[in-house]
């Protein structure tokens, strides 16, 4: 009478170890964990780069992807979610597995080309088609009666990018100072309805949910929704002043050395660099690095007047997270009132 | 020595079935392994930074307007499904109609049906452009991102447990009371505010509790259609997911205590509730 | 008539907060046709969701179901002091946002957690991988079967065990020779509730799970992925799935309610086995 339910548990058992336990030798695994947007680019990104490991070495890999806000992201690789490379929103979110986590060195940034981000983008606006608000430029968005849609800056690294591409923006204006910037974010985060905890989320929000005028997205977010849901629903607008994004990746050595994939998550993402991968990104709306590839796409991106780096405008992230971001930052006083 | 032997035999209890020890060593080792000692997990690590930190979290205004904001859509929504599920159980119970039989057992799909398949169908009707929202919006009645679409959700998850505790107190009402009572010449409503609901007070604040129990800690069908603006219609658990997110422990942990606290509250009224409704039964 | 307007107002009430929502599934999800929305449930990350969300919920139902036959024997065939006690207790799970249910194992098994470095140390993954979403599904649908078995094993009382023991019959015997029969139809309800909001759980295993797609996600968590990136139909094609099994999960309960009225909510009684006399 016991046989049945003791055979029944081992064939649990079984089935549950052998669905975690590794594969064969001959296949490697690696785990991406990336931010909301990059979904459709790491696509097809892997199965290139899949090809190519294939024929340098005869192994075959399988890389799975975890895609989220980017600080949730950085949170789960923190408690364990075993990565091998993280391909982040910002620099921040990595420097936290260093500081935080202690799996990474303080010094991963020098590591690859370019501050390891081998593709940068930017911030612009995604409007309804026809633009009917007459949105232009930053300070259109903090007018009574548009509604703007953008994810929270406290999960999401796009948001981040969006809120000091505004505070940049206000702070060129005449007679602007600290104050005058925080008056404008203020009042343009009072016109948001909706706040995402990604930039995925919100660009939903704007497109198949009807919600808002503009979308302050990524620009390789903002060309994929005109591209996946209608050039004839939507107009990409290029502000006067953006921030040049530069979206980093990193090993996580803690989790390769334990793995033993270490030299094919170092190859992974060296061949960001290359002209292939540097082909692809181009093609998901990536600014490439690649002076060859970029100069071939160069008409697809819209030109922004002034663009700035977070270490120019506002010297750099820790000061920009500590001063905007963190408890008591200025995003928090925004909303607190 | 016989004499000790029957001694002690009579001081422990004589139970007829085995299994005693068993079962219920199990089920506390059980319980206490998958419940209770990873709850207090939640407590340990949200005092572990000291009461002063713990107070500080809970009363920062973003923290108290995300608790109001789910205490109060929960208890709006809990009264709505009072009302409505009043309604709803008294017709399931005292008429009949076609189709009776299924609607009776569509009662449960909230039940049944996962929270996020929920949430989204909701979104999807509310939104703007949703079959609902549509027809709303030209009315000025906006519902998703707001704290009504809140509601809105919460009414479907907490519904069933109104009705499913009415039902059985309804049925169970003595039908002559209230016909001795319209002979002696009540009226309708008369019979209804004298006679039944009395009866049927005890139910009524159990569903509404139940209801409102579910809804407070409610997550998956709720966090597609709330607007998540902090301040004004961001509930607390997802507050307890940004913090998480933020690496701020104290806090997420801080709030899970206040709402867990409070959940248990009225976890043990409810059930005191129930003991005394068992009592006064038993009275009669 | 007021009947009528009784009737109208709560059909329409039922209408609109339940069935609606309901057909929105099923409209959307079949909106690019029989075609796109077959390719939809095959594809291979959607089916890597279904067998995972399997395979947790046959975890879960059976470490659920000891646990609720055990408690209720307990609970049901004996006298103890702190009896109430431990039934608030196994309906704590209740009280619980899903939430902080993943949150206590990430506190508890993340690599900052009481066993984290234990853990890393070991190599063990729990958060973040499949243990870590059968952990939190166990948590949050721990009180199913225990809640359905203690009320219908206080109802039967001992009557019919004491007799099996006098004829000399074992302890297991009399489980699996009288009570279980017994009990049967009740366990059917048990499982099939436990087994519908273990495959449908979504918060909790939200916050376990790492999201990594094709290993880590469940059916719900899949859902809200297509979700995320335009795939609206296919999104509500795998939830119609999941509103399939609610029907099914229905229907299911509707034929164990016929079958033994006691688990009817109509039929149930006070937990303290009163009951009203009819004047």
């Amino acid at each position: 009478m016991r046989r049945p339910r003791t055979i029944l548990a081992a064939a649990l058992l079984a089935l549950g170890v052998g669905l975690i336990s590794p594969l064969p030798a001959a296949t490697v695994k690696l785990l991406n964990v990336s931010y909301d947007p990059t979904r459709e680019f790491y696509e097809e990104y892997n199965k290139a780069f899949a090809e190519h490991w294939h024929s340098k070495t005869g192994d075959t890999i399988i890389v799975n992807q975890s895609h989220g806000g980017s600080g949730k992201q950085a949170r789960s690789v923190i408690d364990g979610l075993e990565a091998d490379v993280v391909t982040l929103a910002l620099a921040y979110d990595i420097d936290a597995l260093a500081a935080q986590g202690g799996l990474i060195p303080a010094d991963w940034q020098q590591r690859l080309p370019n501050n390891s981000a081998p593709y940068t983008s930017t911030i612009v606006f995604l409007v309804r088609k026809g633009n009917p608000k007459k949105i232009h430029d930053w300070g259109d968005l903090a007018r009574p009666g548009v509604e703007v849609i953008t994810p929270s800056p406290k999960t999401s690294g796009g948001a981040r990018w969006n809120y000091l591409a505004a505070w940049a923006w206000a702070l060129r204006q005449p007679g602007a100072d600290a104050a005058t910037a925080e008056a404008f974010v203020k009042k343009l985060y009072h016109n948001v309805p909706v706040l995402d905890s990604g930039a995925r989320g919100a660009t939903v929000t704007f497109v198949q949910r009807g919600i808002g005028d503009a979308l302050l997205a990524w620009e390789n977010e903002a060309f994929l929704a005109v591209k996946e849901l209608g050039p004839d629903k939507f107009d990409i607008v290029a502000p006067s002043v953006s921030i040049v994004a530069e979206p980093p990746v990193s090993v996580v050595d803690q989790y390769v050395d334990e793995h033993g994939t270490r030299a094919v998550a170092e190859e992974y993402l060296k061949y960001l660099y290359s002209a292939q991968g540097q082909e692809i990104a181009a093609k998901h709306f990536y600014r490439p690095r690649d002076a060859a590839v970029a100069s071939r796409y160069a008409k697809q991106f819209q030109e922004i007047p002034l663009l700035l780096t977070v270490d120019a405008a506002f010297g750099g992230w820790s000061k920009a997270q500590a001063t905007h971001f963190a408890d008591h930052g200025t995003f928090d006083r925004i909303y607190g009132k | 020595m016989a004499s000790n032997a029957t001694a002690i035999k009579e001081r422990t209890p004589r139970r007829v079935l085995p299994g005693f020890g068993l079962t219920l060593g199990y089920t506390m080792v059980y319980l206490s392994l998958l419940v209770l000692i990873p709850l207090s997990a939640v407590f340990v690590r949200s005092f572990g930074s000291g009461w002063g930190h713990f107070w500080e979290v809970v009363t920062a205004p973003r923290v108290l307007a995300a608790l109001r904001l789910s205490f109060g859509a929960s208890l709006t929504a809990a009264l709505i499904n009072v009302g409505f599920g009043l309604i709803v159980a008294w017709v399931l119970v005292r008429y009949t109609f076609p189709l009776k039989r299924l609607v009776d057992a569509i009662i449960d799909l909230p039940f049944a049906l996962p929270t996020a398949v929920a949430g989204i169908a909701l979104t999807a009707l509310y939104a703007p452009n949703g079959w609902l929202g549509a027809w709303l919006a030209p009315l000025g009645l906006k519902v998703a991102f707001t704290p009504a679409g809140i509601v809105v959700a919460l009414i479907f998850v907490g519904l069933p447990f109104v009705v499913r505790t009415l039902q059985p107190v309804l049925d169970d009402l003595d039908q002559e009371v209230e016909q001795a009572a319209a002979t002696l010449g009540a009226s309708g409503r008369q019979v209804f505010a004298r006679v039944i609901l009395p009866a049927l007070w005890p139910a009524l604040l159990t569903g509404f509790a139940l209801a409102f129990a579910r809804a407070v800690g409610e997550y998956g069908s709720v966090i597609f259609i709330a607007g998540n603006m902090p301040m004004k219609s961001e509930i607390a658990p997802l507050l307890i997911v940004t913090k998480l997110e933020q690496y701020d422990y104290a806090g997420a942990t801080a709030i899970a205590v206040v709402m867990l606290v409070l959940s248990f509250g009225v976890m043990l009224g409810i059930n005191a509730l129930q003991n005394w409704t068992a009592t006064r039964h038993g009275e009669r | 008539m007021s009947r009528l307007l009784l009737i109208a107002t709560a059909l329409l009430f039922l209408g609109v907060f339940l069935l609606l929502p309901l057909l929105a599934v099923f409209v959307q999800a079949l909106a690019n046709g029989f075609g796109a929305y077959y390719v939809a449930v095959s594809e291979p990350m959607a089916w890597a969701a279904v067998k995972l969300t399997l395979l947790v919920a046959a975890i879960a139902v059976p470490l659920n179901l000891v646990f609720g036959v055990a408690a209720a024997w307990a609970i049901g065939k004996f006298e103890f002091r702190g009896k109430s006690a431990l039934i608030t207790l196994i309906d704590l799970p209740f009280a619980v946002s899903p939430v902080i249910a993943g949150m206590i194992f990430i506190l508890i098994f993340g690599a900052h957690g009481w066993f984290g470095g234990f853990l890393r140390a070991e190599h063990v993954r729990v958060v973040f991988a499949v243990p870590g979403i059968v952990l939190a599904t166990v948590f949050v649908t721990f009180p199913f079967i225990a809640r359905e078995l203690i009320p219908l094993m206080q109802a039967q009382g001992n009557a019919d065990e004491e007799i099996a023991r006098s004829l000399g019959a074992t302890g297991w015997q009399c489980f699996w020779r009288v009570t279980l029969p017994n009990i049967r139809w009740g366990l059917l309800y048990g499982v099939l509730l436990c087994n519908a909001r273990s495959m449908g759980e979504f918060g909790a295993v939200s916050v376990v799970s790492g999201h990594v797609r094709g290993l880590t996600n469940t059916m719900p968590l899949h859902v809200e992925i297509l979700y995320n990136e335009y795939n609206y139909t296919a999104a509500f094609a795998v939830a119609s799935l999941l509103a399939l099994l609610a029907l099914l999960t229905l229907a299911g309960k509707n034929v164990l309610e016929w079958r033994q009225p006691e688990l009817r909510p109509a039929a149930r009684r006070p937990r303290d086995g009163t009951r009203r006399e009819p004047a």
